[in-house]
């Protein structure tokens, strides 16, 4: 009798087992993981279609001043990207403010980032929240108060308004130092400093020692932060424009034409842009993969 | 300070804010030798590992190395090399770059770089591992390519911390081994930190054991196991019975001591001065330890005691004894002990030899409990923006 009393309490858990486990039943289980396919491809799909929209239109033989209706399929356009005169000289004022600035914010903004992660110093906290601030504070603040700057200098000056291309510079600077500072301190969080020691301890002096074991292991970090300054300088409107007096960067120039035609070397330019920025990421990538796959060889 | 001086500390202090790390050390360390700094994490040995490397500076006293003065020296013009606990290769140089570091960063030639690096990767067995990245090595491989790179620089002293740390205990074992083949290869004077009282008996010449910042003794493996200086001393080494007793008379080097239930034995004295009346600790190996079922006819030292627990071990049997007064006994009892099977409970009679009772001083309580401080500072790394 005991022995059959004893077995209903040992057939019960794997039973409870079995039903923890019937629980989704298959079919939702089918529907759910289907669902969730649906849903990620809709979310894609809203990422990619403004995208999508800007390529396929650089291949319209357009008819109309506005670039928004389908008129048929041309290579013309791509045959001749830099027509506009207007939108190339943008371009290319656009790709000198980024580059510039992204050179100044990478040095800049490393030196803080190292400073930051490599000692604690009395105020540390506080710069980190200065280099937060550029982030967090709207656009249009930093843009309307950079802009009262500018123009508040004249009163010694004798420049009447000293908006234009340096203050652009220096505006971009300002935000992409924070960014770059930002992007270098969170990857070089897991540094082991025991590195630095160790190449004192063998002899290197501290210039070489950042030239030869500091400075290479932070390459990776400084790449990522100077792309994403490159971008967001190139990108940049708002603070741009309240700062950039009469020059007449990228973003500054299509917000201009839309309001008049849209050429359609607009998008041949942004669709060029958007694959130069693809191969850059590939490329990274790629480079990234084969270095891991050398390591663990 | 004899010719044969490597490293001299010299009355060596180091304090982090309030906290001492290392309180007044002054030793030497002699060329060609393998010296071991023991104790228990906190101790301050790693402290004065770093300070001897140049990483952390003295707060008072003075380090010398090769006779100079070195204690405002900064560490890439000091001619001693260490090897990390966690190996600090640079991971994106191939081994032979690594290796390679220290004479090039010393304006070697060429050749002469290559030449030392050949035979550096030679001595560790890693040649054919020249072109490899250290990612691509095993944790062994690794700890032998930061060898080879501290020594290619053929430093005045090697500095190890902890350097077996991250291994596992087979490949430990071998390392430990392998670490003194190299030394005795060398020739190189090795100064080596580690908690692991058995690394440090296995390997070492002479071994300073640290407690609290102090430097409790120095001596060889076999005297610091054999004659311990202090409580602390014999209990961090080995198995040891710490036995309260008060001292009854002193004759030379040789006193008689009382336990609480007036039994007297006699014990060695030597290397401390006690009072009469005062009291001490008995120190006491368990493998000294001889166990009888009848009251011994030999004259000397006796103690009856009840077994409280028997555990096989393996090649030991390990006893723990309770004698009248509470105090508890481990002994070691080996195959060759001929005694019938015990039991607890069991009434049994100890006795050793004369020279296996040694007296310590009791413990004193220096330091308090500050000891778990130290750690955190010696690990964490700004400890450097404080100074």
């Amino acid at each position: 009798m005991t022995a059959v009393q004893d077995q209903p309490a040992t057939v019960d858990a794997p039973a409870s087992v079995e039903v923890q486990r019937a629980f989704p039943p298959p079919w939702l289980r089918r529907v759910g993981s289907w669902f969730l396919s649906l849903y990620a491809g809709l979310g894609l799909l809203y990422l990619f279609v403004p995208i999508a929209v800007i390529v396929a239109f650089s291949f319209n033989a357009e008819d109309s001043t506005y670039n928004i209706e389908w008129d048929g399929f041309t290579f013309d356009n791509w045959a001749d990207p830099f027509a506009e005169q207007g939108l190339v000289d943008a371009l290319v004022l656009s790709l000198k403010i980024a580059a510039i600035a992204t050179a100044a914010a990478v040095v800049l903004g490393g030196l803080v980032a190292l400073a930051l992660t490599r000692y604690r110093f009395q105020g540390s906290g506080f710069v980190n929240l200065f280099l937060v601030l550029p982030l967090t504070t709207p656009e249009i603040v930093l843009g309307a108060s950079l802009a009262s700057l500018f123009i508040a200098r004249t009163y010694p000056s004798p420049v009447p308004d000293s908006r234009g291309f340096d203050a652009v510079l220096i505006a971009h600077i300002m935000f992409c130092v924070s960014f770059v500072s930002l992007t270098v301190k969170a990857r070089l969080r897991g540094f082991d400093w025991t590195l630095e020691d160790a190449a004192m301890d063998l002899g290197a002096g501290p210039v070489r020692t950042f030239l030869k074991v500091t400075f290479p292991l932070m390459i990776p970090g400084i790449l990522a932060a100077a792309l994403l300054s490159f971008a967001l300088s190139l990108d940049d409107f708002i603070i741009t424009l309240f700062n950039a007096g009469d020059q007449t960067t990228f973003p500054i120039y299509i917000y201009g034409a839309a309001q008049r035609a849209i050429p359609p070397q607009i998008q041949v330019l942004s669709s060029m842009i958007l694959f130069a920025s693809v191969a850059i990421l590939v490329t990274g990538t790629l480079i990234g993969r084969r270095r891991e796959a050398a390591a663990t060889r | 300070m004899a010719d044969d001086t490597v490293i001299g500390i010299e009355k060596v202090s180091k304090r982090f804010g309030g906290f001492v790390a290392v309180h007044e050390a002054d030793f030497a360390i002699a060329r060609g030798k393998f010296f071991s700094m023991l104790g228990p994490s906190g101790c301050g040995k790693t402290t004065t590992l770093r300070m001897i490397a140049g990483f952390e500076q003295t707060t008072s006293g003075r380090i010398t190395l090769e006779g100079k003065d070195v204690s405002r020296v900064p560490p890439y013009k000091r001619n001693v090399n260490t090897v990390f606990q966690h190996y600090a290769l640079f991971p994106h140089m191939s081994v032979f770059d690594n290796v390679a570091f220290g004479p090039r960063s010393r304006r070697t030639g060429r050749e002469e770089v290559s030449k030392r690096v050949r035979e550096l990767l030679d001595v560790v067995r890693l040649s054919q591992f020249a072109e490899r990245k250290p990612g691509q090595l095993s944790g062994g491989q690794q700890q032998r390519v930061a060898l080879a790179r501290a020594l290619v620089n053929y430093p005045s002293a090697l500095l190890l911390d902890e350097p077996l740390g991250a291994l596992d205990l087979k490949l430990r074992q071998a390392m430990q081994l392998e670490l003194k083949r190299i030394q005795r290869e060398v020739g190189i004077t090795f100064v080596y930190v580690t908690h692991d009282q058995e690394e440090a008996l296995t390997m070492s010449d002479r071994i300073a054991v640290m407690n609290e910042g102090h430097v409790e003794q120095i001596a060889s493996p076999e005297e610091i196991y054999d004659k311990p200086a202090s409580v602390f001393v014999a209990g961090f080494i080995g198995v040891a019975n710490l036995l309260r007793v008060t001292v009854d008379s002193v004759n030379g080097e040789q006193a008689t001591v009382k336990f609480p239930d007036d039994t007297r034995v006699s014990a060695s004295s030597a290397g401390a001065s006690f009072a009469i009346g005062s009291p001490a600790t008995l120190m006491l190996r368990p493998e000294r330890i001889r166990l009888s079922m009848t009251e011994p006819s030999t004259k000397g030292a006796r103690l009856g005691a009840s077994v409280a627990q028997l555990t096989f071990q393996g090649p030991l049997v390990r006893t723990e004894l309770r004698t009248s007064d509470g105090s508890e006994i481990v002994a070691h009892i080996g195959p060759d002990d001929d005694l019938p099977a015990l039991r607890p409970n069991d009434q049994v009679w100890l006795t050793w030899d004369e020279d296996a009772a040694r007296l310590l001083p009791i413990a004193d309580e220096r330091l308090g409990g500050e000891a778990r401080e130290i750690e955190e500072i010696g690990q964490v790394h700004f400890a450097r923006s404080d100074a």
